[in-house]
């Protein structure tokens, strides 16, 4: 499977009478966005806006974030399952507006929303305060069910992302990225003497409203199974999460997963990276025990020598990721855990809800608990009450002057478990 | 929690779904639960039934209260 | 500027006399005192030793609360910067002190507090995780190792200046997580780790995984007939509008219900306040998550003598171990006075 992506370079916004990319300029045809976003029943009010790098703008409560792509070339169409058929993708040319990101607002889920703050201390926690943000805010008809609201709140911003990519078909492309996974057959013969590996990419399904897509798929129906990357990079994986904002792993986050990139770096040089595994993480202790057993087996049978193993949310999870740990190591397969922390807001506490000896190689995004103040911003756009009710807050959040006190939980991404900021953590 | 109610001198049976984390935190008497967002009951069921499914878990609680243990002990049956 | 620090040493340090003179009451004297003029000597003129306090070991044991307000009233006098206190070495009773007089200044004056002590000295486990405590041989023998070390990390402090860790700064470590930004994404972090290992190549897991201690369990219960049934949840069911505001995630209370002769937990009048699931069935039914209804019954037909009429709340979803102990401890006590002999506790 051999993908192109083609980037254009998008760090400005505009409102404009085309939907078009020039220049680095992404100009968006407001009227006819908003048509096509106001089909939707669902949705009471649809509105947009934009919120740029440096501005003194927080966006809140943010339910996800997509980066805008679209196919150039080859089968499929992205977000399978979603917003295209459910043709295979991951094949052919895809363009991506690189630098730019839909990100959906709206009273959503009674709590797991987060925050995004494009300027202050709180920027430097979410990536997405560097991204060109084009914000579909979303407010739901009366007395319509929590999860048929998610899913129009899901698709919006789907359908956002794959129109503003199909509008900016034949613009000058900045670079282009190619990335190319052999068959099995030919995968296994190349590189010899370099330790084969894979990478387990545990996806939250814990519930209505904290579920992933593969495929259009709820992943809490799928047995583990197998995955090319770069069928990743074309939207196979959608988020439709509503838990703690810090480590829910966004679509954005899916469709640019860090582990993916960094993995096909090393790939030929330090090891041979064979292809994704994707799991869940369900809510009932066979599920568990059955997908864990069902990954790793899958592991064995590719005869793979390691395994990095990324977590989605926490608490009950933990115990997913454990048994994923022990249960390759003790197949005599090598992993490598990438999590992230609930120390407490003093940090003092253990920060995982299970634990195995071994489980010897840890990474981790940093801990959630920590608390950060997050000054007023010019403009809020959203709802900023919200700050009172989301995971990471309590009531008194919200200061009178606009300043917001929360643990690091309610920002969006901060603590990636897909590794895709900087922070971590260390013990003094 | 569990522990602190066990450290307190009340014997303490932990109901829930998740038992090899209750297992590592370290409760002595455990009940495996049905779901996470349902620990006790089943949506899927007619309400007697889910009735049925809850007195049975917690006959099992009050039976592993009642059950001298010396090490972490799960009750399944 | 020059910070204005304050040192604690005990009576033998500030040559009173040994044991003999361990039951003396805290003073107060302007300016250093014994170990004090190394350690201004290590401060040079970045921070001045304005007071010494010395203490006898014996009465701060015996006096612990009384000897540290005592303590501190002397020393707000002199608007303290920061406190140092020790090096206590070996010395049980002086690094107990020692610590737990940095422990209340930190809490009660809000300042910058160093100590340092040998790592099986007592006061290391009660104290480190209150105050950076620097690591010391067993004897005065290490005092001129110990000392910079000590002035180079309050002035660290002092200055807000980032803390390394503690093989870095030579102290001992608290067992406290700290956020970084590092240079590297972690998922980078991640497979470079990843690959060291691969390769039997060395490498430092960036978190040693946790260890939980462990509790004797308690007998069963023999006379059901005759037992007091108290609820517990993590669940995070309570009364709608969640009225004591216990937060989705992390949360910092628990909440006390009562359910005097109510039969069933009705969705009109219960909830969950849990962020961490799916909150649509617990809301539908509250019994999915606190069996009452079914306890009830069984109350009635006489298995138990009685359900508790208070249940005990809180939300899981992040807390951390530590208040959930809090909680434990305090749920346990209210339940023990009332007459509770037996506890179910249920987990979403």
């Amino acid at each position: 499977m051999k993908l192109e992506l083609h980037r254009v370079k998008i760090h400005k916004l505009a409102w404009g009478k085309e939907t078009s990319a020039r220049d680095g300029l992404l100009t968006v045809n407001k009227e006819e966005l908003l048509t096509m976003l106001r089909k939707d029943e669902r949705l009471a009010k649809v509105d947009l806006d934009f919120a740029s790098p440096g501005e003194s703008v927080r966006i809140l409560p943010v339910k996800d974030v997509v980066e805008p792509r679209y196919k150039m070339e080859g089968p499929g169409g992205v977000f399978p399952g979603m917003v295209s058929d459910v043709e295979t993708v991951g094949e052919g040319k895809t363009l991506v507006l690189s630098g730019a990101a839909v990100v959906t607002t709206g009273k959503i889920v009674r709590f797991q929303e987060g925050i995004i703050d494009m300027k202050g201390p709180g920027a430097e926690y979410t990536p997405f305060s560097r991204t060109c943000n084009i914000v579909v805010i979303l407010e739901n008809t009366e007395d319509l069910d929590k999860h048929d609201y998610e899913t129009a709140c899901r698709m919006a911003g789907l359908k956002t992302a794959a129109y503003l990519a199909r509008k900016c078909l034949g613009a000058a492309v900045d670079s282009v990225e190619t990335y190319e996974t052999p068959n099995l057959k030919d995968a296994m013969a190349a590189h010899e003497g370099l330790p084969k590996v894979a990478y387990l990419y545990m996806l939250q399904s814990q519930g209505l409203l904290h579920d992933t897509y593969l495929y259009g798929v709820d992943v809490k129906k799928i047995l583990p199974t197998l995955l090319n990357p770069t069928e990743v990079m074309d939207g196979a994986i959608v988020s439709g999460n509503c838990v703690s904002a810090c480590d829910k792993n966004n679509t954005y986050s899916h469709q640019n997963n860090p582990i993916i990139h960094q993995m096909f770096k090393r790939h030929g040089k330090d090891f041979n990276f064979l292809g994704c595994i994707v799991t869940n993480e369900n809510v009932t202790l066979a599920d568990k025990k059955r997908c864990s057993s069902y990954s790793i087996n899958l592991a064995k049978t590719l005869g793979v020598d390691g395994l990095l193993i990324s977590e989605e949310g926490f608490g009950n999870p933990d115990a997913d990721l454990i048994m994923n740990c022990w249960k390759a190591e003790r197949a005599g397969i090598k992993t490598t855990l990438l999590t992230d922390e609930y120390a407490g807001q003093d940090g003092a506490s253990q920060s995982l809800a299970d634990s195995t000896p071994e489980g010897d190689a840890c990474v981790t995004a940093g801990n959630a608990n920590e608390v950060v103040v997050l000054p007023p911003m010019d403009k809020v756009i959203g709802v900023p009450e919200e700050a009172n009710v989301i995971a990471g807050g309590w009531q008194g959040s919200l200061a009178e002057d606009g300043t917001i006190t929360v643990e690091l939980q309610a920002i969006l991404g901060a603590t990636s478990e897909l590794g895709f900021t900087k922070l971590g953590c260390y013990t003094i | 929690m569990v522990k602190e109610i066990e450290r307190a001198g009340l014997p303490v049976v932990h109901v829930c779904t998740i038992v090899p984390i209750s297992l590592t935190v370290g409760a002595n008497r455990i009940v495996p639960a049905v779901a996470i967002p349902y620990p006790l009951g089943d949506p899927n069921r007619t309400p007697e039934e889910e009735k049925e499914i809850r007195r049975n878990l917690v006959e099992k609680a009050l039976k592993a209260l009642q059950t001298e243990v010396t090490e972490q002990t799960v009750f399944t049956d | 500027m020059t910070y204005r620090i304050i040192h604690y040493i005990n009576q033998f340090y500030a040559g009173i006399g040994g044991e003999e003179k361990a039951d003396i009451t805290p003073e107060i004297r302007e300016g250093v005192v014994g170990p004090g003029m190394a350690l201004q000597a290590a401060l040079r003129d970045e921070a001045e030793i304005v007071a010494t306090v010395i203490c006898g070991d014996s009465y701060f044991a015996s006096n612990l609360e009384k000897a540290s307000e005592e303590i501190i009233e002397m020393m707000k006098k002199y608007s303290p910067d920061a406190v140092v206190a020790g090096p206590a070495f070996n010395a049980g009773r002086y690094g107990t002190a020692s610590g737990g007089i940095c422990e209340a200044v930190s809490k009660q004056l809000g300042i910058p507090v160093v100590s340092a002590m040998y790592p099986e000295n007592p006061g290391v486990d009660l104290y480190k995780r209150s105050c950076y405590i620097v690591e010391t041989t067993d004897s005065a023998a290490g005092m001129r190792k110990a000392i910079p070390a000590m002035a180079a990390l309050v002035l660290k402090l002092l200055k807000g200046e980032p803390v390394g860790s503690p093989s870095e700064e030579g102290y001992i470590e608290r067992g406290i997580r700290k956020n970084k930004f590092y240079e590297k994404l972690a998922a980078e972090r991640a497979v470079d780790m990843f690959t060291a290992k691969l390769h039997g190549r060395p490498f430092v897991t960036e978190y040693p995984m946790p260890v939980f201690d462990r509790v004797e369990p308690n007998p069963p219960v023999t006379d059901m007939k005759n037992a007091v049934i108290g609820l517990v949840t993590s669940g995070g069911i309570c009364p709608g509008g969640n009225p004591d505001h216990i937060e989705a995630s992390s949360a910092s209370k628990f909440g006390e219900y009562d359910i005097t002769g109510i039969k069933d937990l009705v969705c009109t009048e219960y909830c969950t306040a849990h962020g961490g699931y799916d909150a649509t069935y617990a809301d539908q039914d509250p019994d999915r998550v606190l069996p009452v209804d079914v306890l009830r019954d069984m109350e009635k037909e006489g298995v138990f003598k009685k359900l508790h009429n208070k249940f005990y709340s809180t939300v899981g979803n992040g807390t951390s171990v530590a208040s959930s102990k809090r909680f434990g401890a305090e749920i346990a006590r209210r339940m023990i006075s009332d007459g509770v002999t037996a506890v179910i506790l249920t987990s979403t």
